[in-house]
């Protein structure tokens, strides 16, 4: 294909774009886009995978059958999650062992929030109203990105993450009403969640490499400040609530802006995380990696019949 | 195992939400066989009852058309006015037309 006749490819697309078309599998793409699409979407798929993991910690120590069923079914939903938008990604013609290969060998990204431990019962509380709540507010925004397969999966995540985060703020609210001990517990979860649960909105926008093109391909909606704002301002009437209050000296409503003002982010323990010198980033990955590596056997005993049956019916129809 | 790696296939995924609704398109998945792609189907796609009927089939048997081809595809159909109520010109007092 000539210059030209790809800057026009360009054109028609990106005013498809403009107009809220949607992209879909076969339709011509820069190379960009796809592998812009392939980078996030892949991220987005592993969160959901290595987020499985802190939470499933609970599952056998779960306080009651109640919460015990919805903490296994909300680590489900996670791995649906995964598994919806890694099929969306492999439509941009990259393979599920491609993906799997980059998230074990450290190559890909996956959320850094999931990289910090889960001490106590009220982290699991933290975690579905926090880093749940954050990831809503991420993602519902993503429901009307321009490709096809990931709208069309987010919309599918949307609608099941909503009970994650009340069953996470109800776990608070009931620690929060029990006694001193319980409610210092969810206290102290907060103190630990609050900081990377901001971070989880992703670096400042003078800082953000992608914002503007993610923008441009509506990839993006709304920049991460803007992001983080919103859920500083839905969250803290919400700790309001429980009654306990987030580690920031410097909080306070602004009456004039409407918003909530808040302190410095540590953006050092951030990169830190992102680079893997988190409390459990080696531990996440070596989980992840044995839990692929013992599971081979199966996988290939599940193959190894499927062919054997394959070869029983086509010896039947000779 | 031979030394190539044998990759459970790709299957796409068709749920019928109730009946009365056609099998729609729901995504895709990875299973050995056919048995498995259903029930990892009924596990991925329908946790909250969002269907009671699926069908799966393996992908590589689904031929598409190229949307580069569009034209030729679909354009055809575009001078076809003719095959609208709407091109006949009837006097409004003709009812129940």
């Amino acid at each position: 294909m000539s210059e030209k006749e790809v800057k026009n490819l360009e054109e028609i697309f990106e005013q498809k774009i403009a107009r809220d078309e949607k992209i879909e599998p076969k339709d011509w793409m820069p190379e960009k886009y796809r592998k812009t699409h392939i980078r996030q979407m892949s991220q987005h798929a592993h969160s959901e995978i290595v987020g499985m993991l802190p939470e499933g910690n609970w599952i056998t120590r779960a306080p009651s059958l109640r919460r015990k069923v919805a903490l296994l079914a909300k680590v489900q939903d996670e791995a649906g999650h995964g598994l919806y938008l890694y099929s969306a990604c492999e439509t941009l013609g990259v393979s599920r062992e491609e993906l799997y290969d980059q998230l074990h060998s450290g190559k890909a990204k996956y959320s850094s929030i999931f990289n910090y431990p889960t001490i106590t019962w009220a982290d699991i509380g933290a975690i579905g109203w926090l880093v749940d709540g954050a990831a809503i507010i991420n993602q519902v925004p993503l429901c009307s990105t321009s490709y096809g397969p990931y709208a069309r999966a987010m919309v599918r995540v949307c609608k099941e993450e909503s009970f994650h985060q009340r069953q996470g703020y109800e776990i608070m609210l009931t620690l929060c009403r029990g006694t001193e001990e319980q409610k210092q517990m969810a206290q102290d979860a907060l103190n630990r969640w609050w900081w990377p649960a901001l971070m989880m909105l992703g670096p400042t926008d003078d800082a953000s490499v992608h914002t503007a093109q993610s923008m441009k391909w509506k990839l993006k909606r709304k920049t991460n400040d803007e992001l983080r704002q919103q859920f500083i301002d839905q969250t803290i009437p919400q700790a309001d609530i429980l009654g306990i209050t987030v580690p920031d000296p410097d909080l306070k409503w602004n009456e004039e802006t409407g918003h909530y003002d808040f302190g410095e982010i540590n953006w050092d323990e951030f990169w830190q995380v992102v680079k893997g010198q988190g409390p459990c980033n080696k531990e996440r990955l070596e989980t992840r990696v044995n839990a692929w590596e013992g599971g081979a056997w199966v996988r290939d005993a599940a193959m190894a019949y499927a062919e054997k049956q394959a070869a029983k019916k086509v010896q039947k129809a000779s | 195992m031979a030394d190539k790696k044998k990759n459970w296939p790709l299957w796409e995924v068709f749920v019928r939400s109730k009946n009365g609704l056609e099998h729609r398109h729901f995504g895709s998945l990875h299973a050995a066989d056919e048995d498995m792609a259903l029930e990892n189907a009924r596990d991925v796609y329908t946790r909250r009852k969002e269907g009671v009927s699926i069908w799966v089939v393996e992908s590589k048997h689904i031929k598409a058309s190229n949307p580069d081809e569009n034209g030729e595809m679909f354009e055809p159909a575009e001078d076809k006015v003719y095959r609208h109520p709407t091109f006949y010109d009837l006097p409004d007092e003709v009812k129940h037309m």
